[in-house]
């Protein structure tokens, strides 16, 4: 089987990658602590109020 | 099996990303995002009422993202004429950086999480504010306004009025006179700020084909309606005083600051019409952004004092 035809990137295209790469990581975090501290700012003590 | 594909990895326009997340960051449009925040924050925090103060920061930063996607949208937009301004030309996507789909999909995802979480987590009124700002500055003033008429800033100022009025309805849930009047404020300093810019920067808008108004009208009409903003601008920013619900602290540094602007106005007017220094217009630029930072800031300082004390309304 032939090889498969990839893209080689340069050293520059892996750089900027990986920089958007933990950006994007970044900011998906900081959205998962918006929503975290809204719940608990919506919610207050009361969020952890719920039937077992 | 064949696998029939004519394509080559070489053949179509097929780009491997060199942005940065400066890039992206750019595509916000920081400088006009700080002033979106600083605006929204006075409109905020000057509400009557308390606000969980986690849930502020939330608000503030859900406008400030809304803020950034009609930025991107606008470059996305703007490329072209953007390409020929010196001002703007190094931007992402002139520039070759970002490419415009890259800075479409990103202004529409920041667009609908921006307004989202503004709705589900604080109030869908202000949420609709937002959805209603960025679809005003992406959809009326880029694409239609700021290419056909040279009333463009005028209307389009618009946009940049409602955060204060954003900020209002997250605390409170609705619009008042005093919201209104932070709009007006914004509104009414838009055109003699951008007009005294493109006064000296008339040969870039020129080659961009943007109908401003030195380009349409001449630099005299532009002149007098400058002044003519001015001296509507000056007691609408110390309205809140005259109308009461301000302090003397507040109507002294607005009465200041409004016969300032009508002074620099005044000079821009008596500028002859041979000046190609135009110092004049880049006076009354410079000090526009210090009129609106100062009389924000005064407003803010002055509700924060009547809060704390008790004394306000």
């Amino acid at each position: 089987m032939d090889k498969l035809e990839m893209v080689d990137l340069t050293e520059k295209q892996k750089k900027t990658r990986r920089w958007r790469s933990i950006a994007i990581g970044l900011a998906l975090a900081g959205l998962v602590v918006v929503f975290y501290v809204a719940t608990l700012a919506k919610f207050g003590p009361a969020v952890l109020n719920r039937p077992f | 099996m064949a696998l029939i594909d004519d394509r080559h990895i070489d053949d179509a326009p097929f780009r491997m990303s060199e942005a940065t997340p400066g890039d992206y960051i750019a595509l916000l449009k920081p400088r006009v995002m700080s002033l979106v925040v600083f605006t929204a924050v006075v409109g905020l925090v000057a509400a009557p009422g308390s606000m969980n103060p986690l849930l502020a920061i939330i608000a503030i930063l859900a406008i400030a993202i809304g803020a950034g996607a009609s930025g991107a949208l606008n470059m996305w937009y703007d490329a072209d004429i953007d390409k020929i301004m010196s001002r703007t030309a190094s931007r992402p996507v002139p520039a070759g950086r970002v490419t415009p789909g890259e800075a479409l999909g990103f202004g529409l995802v920041l667009s609908v999480l921006s307004v989202m979480t503004l709705g589900v987590l604080v109030n869908w009124l202000s949420a609709s504010l937002l959805a209603f700002t960025i679809f005003f500055y992406a959809v009326i003033y880029t694409m239609w306004l700021k290419r056909w008429t040279p009333q463009n800033i005028v209307i389009g100022g618009a946009a940049g009025s409602f955060p204060p009025m954003i900020g209002w309805a997250a605390a409170t849930g609705n619009i008042s006179l005093e919201s209104v009047i932070l709009f007006l404020i914004i509104f009414l300093w838009t055109p003699p700020h951008f007009w005294a810019l493109a006064l000296f920067k008339a040969g870039d808008y020129e080659r961009a084909g943007i109908p401003m108004m030195p380009n349409v009208a001449g630099h005299a009409s532009t002149r007098r309606q400058i002044f003519a903003y001015a001296l509507l601008l000056a007691p609408v920013g110390v309205a809140p005083w005259l109308l009461g619900y301000t302090t003397l602290f507040y109507g002294v540094v607005s009465l200041a600051l409004g016969l300032g602007f009508v002074w620099y106005s005044w000079k821009v007017l008596k500028m002859p019409d041979q000046d190609k220094a135009m110092a004049p217009a880049k006076s009354l630029f410079g000090f526009s952004l210090i009129y609106l930072f100062v009389i924000f800031a005064a407003y803010l300082g002055d509700r924060l004092i009547a809060h704390l004390t008790g004394l306000g309304a």
